[in-house]
């Protein structure tokens, strides 16, 4: 069997060679060398398939993802969606600034963009790359490390399209920038590659919200890279809804850098996919950054979902929370893999991790793995785990109240899960997932 | 309204219950009393319906009905109560809403309206003030964080949300201090009617002395050994269970 994984050149290579020919031809000299860089990168690091001393990848195997005859996504493959079928997506009362990607490419039509020079702006990367390029090669794959990640070295090595988010300092975003990924490309295989850079300016406020999702039954890879650079006292809101279909790949890697005194606030929703892996990193390079990190994933059936998060708590007094649970039924499997680093320097840093998993059938699987590096000496870290059935005494404290056992049982897993759903921050996003979670949780 | 006889039950094959008899009638108050480990529980949990208890003969008749026959729910429908000695913890799951979800759970199966949030919380809001607990506490979730004063209080906020026929009251002053202990009791009374009935199961007399049972019942080893009236609590209080229990497992002759 041929695999790109073990090839020395990969067919990614000579797609890249053509685009630089044509459609990348116009973009600045500094993203073209850092295509070439990570696609040298992608050709020698391949995907991480290796089953053995693979600590990172240990619960998911990507060797699915490495046979499958994947291609990149070409523009207009699949027939225009219209605003109908974009609506489910939707969030907000349609004020808010929005930029929608098909297949990997910008769609104008169903896009709202936002943006002046002076202003915070929402704006299609590939135009970005040009009209703020100084902003975004300030930031733009020096978040996210692809010297030894394949996934990210590939795609930093298409980095063109996605979506840029800059927010000058002292200013607030006043309406969240929603950024809608689907893949509507019926004839399979395809491969998109969103990127997203948010720069957050010293003191500014915004919420993001990045959807993924499915016009399309046919499998496909999409693979995510998202930087989010939060300067000096900036806040951010960080919302991820991944729905794609279950056909579906998903790699995601979210790179977020916190300033001094900076605020991330991130929500992580799961719910479809064939086999999702997320990787969100954290990192506080200056003292008094915070962050919360939190997530609900639900899965059935064949689908496969790993979350690895990673905290590092660089400087002193930072503040972490990590708060993520899981509903599994089927043969579903999950992994939540949290590490949390606090440096030398990193005095009295206050970290807690906790990852719960709710189990519906006997086959459903769930591997917890926390992992700390602690080379402070005054720190206050935490962590809990558990995985475990409904418990009988509460289901029969429900029923002896009048509720029906199908009634009560989704009663509990509701109220698992809203445990973390009643902590997204903006009430509209809350709304949104919390009618999501209920309309899924029903399938599961 | 309420007849065991002859009542038989084991949890993992262990025998608890060997020949429960009792009678209860409407407007009747009766406290059932026996040391750690006579089966009290075990009587209140068989009557409520939980899984894992096995019933190995007897019959238990309510309002007519095989109550052993019955789900959990629908003896909760059929208007029988239990209040849990340690009520569970619901994560994530608001009071008001779960009181909401059982008492038109009860309405439904009686053909009677549901309640809306809006109207609903105007008949709770009532509900509250009757068993004198913090309206705040409906607004948190079922139990979580409860002091085990506030969980008690819980137990009767939801009876008198309920509104049962039968209530079977499992130690409601456990872990309760004077004063709560007062309030629980309070609210016990002020449920009490001709038309339902309380089965108050207690290893001590103090609560009786706040709500005046009309017969006492002594449980020891799985049976009820001697009844009568308020005054055979005062007595337990003050002689203890000792000369109800066995010597060495042997049993006691049925009691007349």
């Amino acid at each position: 069997m041929t695999s790109i994984a073990t090839a020395g050149v990969t067919p990614f290579a000579a797609d890249l060679d053509s685009l630089e020919r044509d459609g990348f031809s116009q973009d600045p000299q500094w993203i073209r060398a850092l295509r070439k860089d990570a696609m040298s990168r992608f050709n020698s690091l391949g995907f991480p398939t290796a089953r053995r001393g693979n600590e990172e990848w240990k619960y998911t195997d990507v060797r699915p993802i490495a046979q499958a005859p994947l291609r990149l996504a070409r523009a207009g493959e699949a027939p225009e969606p219209t605003a109908s079928d974009i609506a489910p997506f939707l969030l907000g009362d349609g004020s808010w600034p929005r930029l929608v990607f098909i297949d990997g490419f910008f769609n104008r039509g169903l896009s709202t963009p936002l943006g002046g020079q002076e202003d915070a702006s929402v704006l299609s990367l590939a135009g970005a790359l040009h009209s703020r390029s100084a902003t975004a090669r300030e930031s733009l794959g020096r978040l996210a490390p692809y010297a030894s990640h394949g996934f990210t070295a590939l795609n930093t090595a298409f980095a063109h399209e996605g979506a840029f988010v800059h927010i000058p300092d002292g200013l607030t975003l006043e309406k969240p920038a929603h950024l809608i990924f689907l893949t509507a490309s019926r004839e399979g295989h395809t491969v998109s590659q969103p990127r997203v850079l948010v720069v957050a300016g010293a003191g500014s406020k915004a919420a993001v919200i990045e959807t993924y999702g499915s016009l399309t039954g046919a499998p496909y890879l999409c693979n995510a890279v998202s930087e989010v650079a939060a300067g000096p006292g900036a806040s951010v809101e960080y919302y991820r809804i991944q729905r794609h279909s279950e056909e579906a790949y998903h790699v995601g890697t979210t790179q977020a850098a916190l300033g001094r005194d900076a605020r991330l606030d991130s929500f992580t929703l799961d719910l479809g996919g064939a086999l999702v892996r997320n990787n969100l990193n954290a990192l506080i390079d200056a003292p008094d950054g915070s962050c919360a990190l939190n997530g609900v994933y639900l899965a059935t059936r064949s689908q496969r979902v790993d979350n690895q998060v990673t905290i590092d708590h660089a400087k002193e007094r930072g503040t972490s929370r990590e708060l993520y649970k899981g509903v599994l039924s089927g043969r579903a499997k999950a992994a939540f893999h949290g590490s949390i680093i606090v440096r030398k320097d990193a005095q009295k840093v206050d970290a807690r991790q906790e990852d719960k998993n709710l189990l519906l059938s006997d086959r459903a699987e769930a591997n917890v793995k926390p992992a700390f590096w602690i080379y402070a000496d005054d720190v206050k870290c935490g962590h809990g785990a558990a995985s475990g059935r409904i418990d009988e005494g509460s289901l029969f404290y429900l029923q002896s109240r009048g509720l029906g056992e199908e009634e009560a049982r989704n009663l509990l897993v509701q109220g698992f899960v809203n445990e973390v759903i009643d902590k997204v921050k903006r009430p509209s996003v809350r709304s949104h997932v919390a009618e999501l979670v209920k309309a899924r949780l029903k399938e599961l | 309204m309420l007849e065991i006889r002859d009542l038989h039950a084991s949890i993992d094959g262990v025998n608890i219950l060997k020949g429960v008899n009792l009678r209860i009638n409407a407007g009747e108050t009766h406290a059932v009393m026996g040391p750690n480990g006579s089966g009290k529980s075990t009587l209140a949990f068989v009557l409520a319906g939980k899984p894992g208890y096995a019933v190995t003969s007897g019959q238990v008749t309510y309002d007519g009905v095989d109550l052993l026959g019955l789900a959990p729910e629908e003896r909760a429908r059929a208007g029988v109560f239990l209040s849990f000695q340690h009520p569970v913890e619901v994560p994530g799951v608001r009071l008001d809403q779960f009181l909401r979800a059982g008492f038109n759970a009860l309405q439904k199966s009686r053909g009677a309206a549901e309640l809306d949030p809006l109207k609903f919380d105007r008949l709770l809001r009532q509900r509250v003030k009757t068993v004198n607990v913090d309206p705040a506490m409906t607004k948190r979730a079922v139990n979580e964080g409860f002091s085990g004063g506030e969980k008690k209080r819980n137990e009767m906020l939801q009876m008198a949300v309920l509104e049962p026929k039968l209530a079977i009251l499992d130690e409601p002053d456990s872990g309760l201090d004077v004063d709560a202990l007062r309030t629980v009791a309070q609210g016990i009374n002020g449920l009490r009617t001709t038309e339902n009935a309380l089965l108050l199961v207690t290893h001590y007399q103090r609560i009786l002395n706040h709500v005046v049972p009309d017969f006492v019942h002594v449980l020891v080893n799985g049976r009820i050994v001697k009844s009568g009236g308020k005054e055979l609590a005062l007595e337990i209080e003050s002689e203890g269970y000792d000369k109800y229990e066995q010597p060495r497992g042997e049993a006691l002759p049925s009691p007349a």
